[in-house]
């Protein structure tokens, strides 16, 4: 034992400092940087060296915190992210780089990206994209698609705009403390020290239960509180649908999940370290469960909740014209039966937030999609009147949908009204893939005809979508199933079904999405099929099928302009002819068992709620100095709402972007702008900023008599307003203030023109649609069944870009998550539970992908703008399966295509 | 004093000795172990050992220190035999987790799918094991008896692998299927080193991990393959060989055992082709 490592502690250097700390035997570095030593900026995502969020040099070799005994610092040098780009020139140049790039989204495996980049550069200044991928291959991102991060490690040329205004590529106007360590995520509020919360689980699918003497194991184990559903002053019932509101943020006797809740343990950190969840006094009788839906479906199945007989939840229905019909008349039919399991979201962020009482309310800090669908659940759970609480998003380390519901908030609220101090929860790794939503699996069934002259004629689509134990947005992915399931093609006769049902699995939710994914994957696979029996090209095929301006949807809407998919389509001609000769070459002299091939798919989302209003109001104000403030209540997960919705408002108002000051999202601070999910924010909330900026400009130029070509200039105390020849001052310090300390403001909402749907599914789910087409180009070995992705073209109508490289960089993580879903992930409960055996793409599996921006404009969007966030993923697996067939003829009807899975569906090729 | 991390090698034993402790080095493993509320009061790092990281030569072979990381492997100056080592020191999980973990370590994780013990057992690796008593040694095949089994008893502590000579003109190569590129757990692995002599096989050993609870050589395999040429490999019946038939593998999360048999065959033949064809 050497000077720095005695009993009475132990030294190092964090960043150039000495530091001195008394850990405890065998504590993890990360958690002595982060608790003792302040040093948030290291990342912790799975506590299990799977991720690299907490990569930090030790004497200028990266290694993860998480997986290394403090004491052995003992006398080192530790460098973190936040020391690296104060003091390290090549970590300064790097931090510009990957703003330039917006090579960071969400930010949460930015440190670890960028700790394990720098001892890259060091070594070797101009890296091979190679060496940059052998380097970082060991940080997970779930936003990027890394692709943009290897562009900025390597120092790729990158053409932003001088301009600023709505249609420029600028840096993200929230990026540096994405880059310098300082960003604070759901884990980086809670002081050190501060009570914990443990949530103690069903070990079982399905059980009942009964507690033992609650008090006394609390006493003797000396934790501060035990929650209960008893602890449930309010409601013990939430859900994201208010009709469907069915699971308890405690389980009542009853489990009906694995991971699910029955109780909470809240204690200093000291002893919460050393609870054993098997020691809470909780006795368990395992009962029967179902976990898929078939199973579920038996009249003989335990049922999960009385009033949803044989287990199904809800039904949603699309008809029009005669589907049977004109499947009778067709000259050409295929059909097939597609499954596709659970998909975790994967964030690198697990569910985190602190709490305390504030003035006698509760103030909840936490990594959130939903502010105010947050405040309305806890409204009820905790029967207090709304205005007792606040929610403050942190920064949301990526979310994807499922950090739209509930999941450490209610335990956080509960946790500080019980002990009236502040408390904290995170989620373990384990512990957000166990208990937090998942994307549906589907089992569909599928039925398309087509006449000899390439028309489509007749679609049936049957699907059953395992919504798991409780609704969740289960609902919603029933209702959006049928109305997508056409993909954006013009089909007169049609009908379609989708089902929920419940199983003793994790509740499946929202997920990039809601469910068209699934049957984008059944429909497009059967395009090619369907192109393959008419002797048509698959992309022809496809275009002479394609919806138009002035053709009705399967829900009888007709959009007499900015439908888009045509022009995708078209887009792709090019690469597709290209690359399907390159690969047809290729195989013809392929030796061995190397197989390229090229596969299409395309897709549509329609953005907003479906039928349901869904209204933005965006606020903004000016201070009697001249600053403008813009209240963004749309939370951004690392999407870039902050950036478009500055953009959109900003050009409205006629100001440059870097001239605001953002208030974020808070409940007492921002307007409900509603949740961030359905592709809303660019479109519904930048609709909302654009009338406020409009609005907000159109009181200052009436208070001088300006034309509306007039040009503003915000500041000290002043607007200049300059109109021509003539210029005019407004003296801020002249007018009266208002109750928020402004001179000027404006609040102005959007909500979508949308209408009903009748029993048929036939009326206007949307007021827009985004539109979109990928080609995948892969190779197969078919001697071992795997799949080397090689490139990816996606072309991608936005209707107008707000922020171009936002959009790649949208685009890009789209396809990530698509080919993740596609090739290699499947959430088994009770399986993989970790992510080193719940598999996400590295940065070693994401192949260039070359983005086409499509404008077509749609007169709702904000300067025409459409949603993009969950278009981005859905053609990518079908276009993955499209390549599959056409390398190596086999046609795969479930995901994940595991090597496993490919390589018995080519022996049974062989096999005849 | 619960976590020691002493230089001196009596010091540990002593430790060893009186407080049971739990021996770690890298803790790649370890704290992945670690279930909510377990809590290891004592600890023995090891890493700190006089002597006990680096690869050093001996009269007759090498010797590989218990402290020494999957980094160092692969910045050693190593004769071709121990490329598929290296290739294997490059796919365990990280560049971080190569940094902090050691190769004895992935040997005494005892894991179905550990990276490093493929290469080592066509290197004819075997373990030295030091107690207070004196040193044993231990052949690999003989050290891991089962998942998470090794041959280590509670006053032992294991010192170093030590390989035998081999021939400069011996060349290896090693492959490991996984469902992604990097920070992955293999479906299958095949490590091999062959020697070949005027365009034929005059030696060659084959090992598979991942496909039994403990990797494990293919001997019958090694004995049909001798004096076979390059094009006699490439038509081999690899797959049909019942020399595979001594595998195990079971079915799980990343493969089924089907599979597994199915493509051991080929990755074998591809390993042996790439050794031969370094030569």
């Amino acid at each position: 034992m050497d000077a720095h490592n005695t009993e009475a502690g132990l030294s190092f250097q964090l960043n150039g400092e000495a530091v001195q700390v008394v850990p405890s035997p065998g504590e993890r570095l990360s958690e002595t940087l982060r608790e003792r030593l302040d040093a948030r900026d290291v990342k912790i995502g799975c506590n299990a060296g799977d991720c690299g969020a907490c990569s930090v040099l030790v004497n200028g070799e990266m290694v993860c915190a998480c997986l290394m005994p403090v004491q052995k610092v003992a006398g080192q040098r530790v460098d973190t992210v936040s020391g690296l780009v104060k003091t390290d020139s090549v970590a300064k140049g790097l931090a510009e780089r990957f703003q330039d790039h917006g090579a960071a989204q969400c930010g949460v495996c930015t440190p670890g990206m960028m700790v394990c980049a720098v001892a890259l550069l060091r070594e070797e200044e101009n890296p091979s994209e190679a060496q940059v991928q052998a380097a970082l291959g060991g940080v997970l991102c779930r936003c990027t698609g890394y692709r943009k991060i290897i562009d900025a490690v390597r120092g790729v040329p990158v053409s932003l705009d001088e301009t600023a205004d709505a249609g420029s590529a600028i840096r993200r106007v929230d990026g540096a403390p994405k880059v310098e360590g300082t960003e604070v995520f759901g884990d980086d509020v809670a002081p050190a020290g501060t009570l914990e919360i443990k949530v103690i689980r069903s070990p079982y699918p399905h059980a009942s239960f009964s507690f033992g003497n609650l008090e006394e194991w609390r006493e003797t184990r000396g934790f501060e509180a035990v929650l209960t559903a008893d602890d449930v002053p309010g409601v013990n019932k939430f859900g994201v649908i208010p009709d469907f509101a069915d699971q308890p943020v405690f389980a009542e006797g009853v489990a009906r999940f694995r991971g699910e809740a029955v109780g909470a343990v809240i204690g200093n950190p000291e002893v919460i370290r050393e609870l054993r969840p098997e020691e809470f006094p909780v006795g368990w009788t395992e009962l029967e469960s179902v976990s898929d839906v078939v199973s579920a479906r038996k009249d003989i199945a335990p049922q999960l909740h009385q009033d949803r007989t044989r287990n199904e939840m809800c039904r949603g229905f699309v008809k029009c014209g005669d589907a049977d019909a004109a499947l009778a008349q067709a000259d050409v039919i295929v059909e097939g039966a597609f499954t596709t399991g659970f998909v975790e979201h994967g964030y690198i962020e697990p569910e985190a937030g602190f709490a305390e009482i504030v003035d006698g309310r509760v103030e909840i800090h936490v990594c959130t999609q939903a502010p105010m669908m947050n405040l309305d659940a806890l409204e009820a759970i905790l029967g207090m009147d709304r205005s007792k609480i606040r929610i403050l998003p942190t920064a949301v380390g990526g979310g994807f949908g499922s950090k739209l519901d509930l999941s450490v908030q209610p335990f956080l609220a509960l946790g500080a009204l019980k002990t009236c101090r502040p408390v904290r929860l995170t989620y373990s790794r384990t512990e957000s893939l166990q208990s937090t939503t998942k994307r549906h699996p589907a089992d569909i069934r599928l039925k398309i005809g087509a006449t000899k002259d390439g028309k489509l004629s007749g679609l049936t689509f049957d699907g059953v979508f395992n919504t798991g134990a409780y609704a969740s947005w289960g609902p919603t992915v029933a209702n959006r199933v049928p109305v997508h399931a056409s993909g954006p093609y013009r089909i007169s006769d049609y009908r379609a079904e989708a089902k929920g049902v419940h199983t003793h699995c994790p509740p499946a939710g929202a997920f990039r999405g809601f469910g068209v994914p699934q049957s984008g994957i059944a429909q497009e696979s059967l395009f090619d099929e369907l192109a393959e029996k008419l002797d048509m090209d698959p992309l022809e095929f496809r275009i002479l099928n394609a919806l138009d301006d002035g053709v009705p949807t399967v829900c009888g809407q007709v959009f007499e302009q900015g439908v888009g998919i045509k022009a995708c389509l078209e887009a792709l001609r090019p690469a597709w002819e290209t690359e399907r000769a390159r690969a047809d070459r290729f195989n013809v002299d392929a030796a061995g068992s190397f197989r390229r091939g090229v596969g299409l798919a395309a897709g549509w989302y329609g953005c907003g709620n479906t039928s349901l209003p869904n209204p933005s109001s965006i606020k903004a104000g000016i201070k009697a100095d001249g600053t403008v403030i813009l209240h963004q209540g749309a939370v951004d997960i690392g999407q870039g709402s902050n950036t478009v919705v500055s953009q959109i408002f900003a050009t409205a108002l006629g100001v440059s972007v870097d001239s605001l000051t953002l208030v974020g999202a808070d409940t007492d601070e921002t307007p409900d702008a509603g949740k961030t999910s359905a592709s809303r924010q660019t479109f519904v909330s930048g609709n909302a900023a654009l009338r406020t900026g409009e609005t907000l400009r159109g009181k200052i130029l009436r208070d001088v008599n300006a034309s509306e070509d007039a040009a503003l200039k915000f500041g000290g105390g002043m607007i200049v307003v300059s109109d021509g020849d003539k210029e005019h001052q407004i003296d801020l310090k002249k007018l009266s203030v208002d109750r928020d300390g402004y001179v000027y403001t404006s609040t102005e909402q959007y909500d979508p023109p949308i209408k009903p749907l009748d029993e048929n599914g036939q009326g206007a789910p949307y007021a827009q649609y985004g539109y979109a087409a990928q080609l995948a180009v892969i190779e197969v070995d078919e001697a071992l069944g795997t799949i080397k992705p090689i490139k990816f073209v996606a072309a991608h109508d936005v209707g107008k870009a707000i922020n171009p490289m936002l959009v790649e960089g949208q685009v890009q993580g789209g396809i990530a998550q698509g080919l993740g879903m596609a090739l290699m992930e499947e959430y088994l409960p009770g399986r993989t539970e970790n992510l080193h055996d719940y598999l996400i793409p590295t940065i070693g599996d994401v192949p260039p992908i070359q983005t086409l921006i499509i404008e077509v404009p749609d007169a709702h969007g904000p300067y025409g703008a459409k949603g993009l966030g969950e278009h981005v993923l859905i053609p990518t697996a079908p276009a993955l399966l499209n390549a599959i067939k056409h390398a190596s003829n086999v046609r795969m009807y479930s995901v994940p295509v595991t090597p496993s899975k490919l390589r018995q569906a080519i022996k049974e090729r062989d096999n005849g | 004093m619960p976590y020691l991390a002493p230089t001196n090698r009596d010091e540990a034993f002593r430790f060893l000795q009186s407080h049971r402790p739990k021996i770690i080095a890298g803790c790649t493993d370890y704290y992945p172990s670690l279930k909510q509320g377990e809590v290891d009061e004592n600890l023995l790092d090891i890493t700190q050992l006089d002597g006990l990281r680096g690869i050093t030569r001996l009269p007759d072979g090498w010797r590989i220190g218990a402290a020494t990381t999957w980094t160092d492997i692969v910045q050693a100056d190593l004769p071709p035999a121990f490329d598929a080592l290296k290739a294997a020191a490059l796919e365990v999980g990280s560049v971080q987790i190569q940094n902090q973990a050691t190769v004895v370590g992935n040997l005494c994780n005892a894991s179905p799918a550990a990276d490093g013990v493929p290469p080592l057992l066509v290197l004819n690796a075997e373990i030295e094991i030091d107690s207070p008593t004196g040193n044993r040694q231990v052949p690999l095949d003989q050290f891991i008896v089962g998942v998470r089994q090794v041959d280590l008893q509670g006053d032992e502590i294991v010192s170093a692998i030590l390989v035998p000579d081999i021939s400069e003109q011996a060349q290896s190569s090693f492959s490991k299927l996984g469902s992604r590129t990097h920070l992955v757990i293999s479906i299958a692995m095949v490590a091999v080193v062959v020697k070949p002599n005027a365009g034929r096989i005059e030696d060659v050993r084959i090992a598979v991990g991942s496909c039994s609870p403990v990797a494990q050589r293919l001997s019958d395999l090694e004995k049909r393959l001798v004096g076979l040429s390059i094009d006699d490999v490439t038509r081999f019946e690899f797959s049909q060989d019942d020399a595979l038939a001594v595998l195990s593998p079971i079915s799980d999360v990343r493969g089924s055992a089907e599979y597994r048999v199915d493509v051991v065959g080929e990755m074998c033949r591809r390993a042996v082709l790439d050794a031969c064809s370094r030569g």
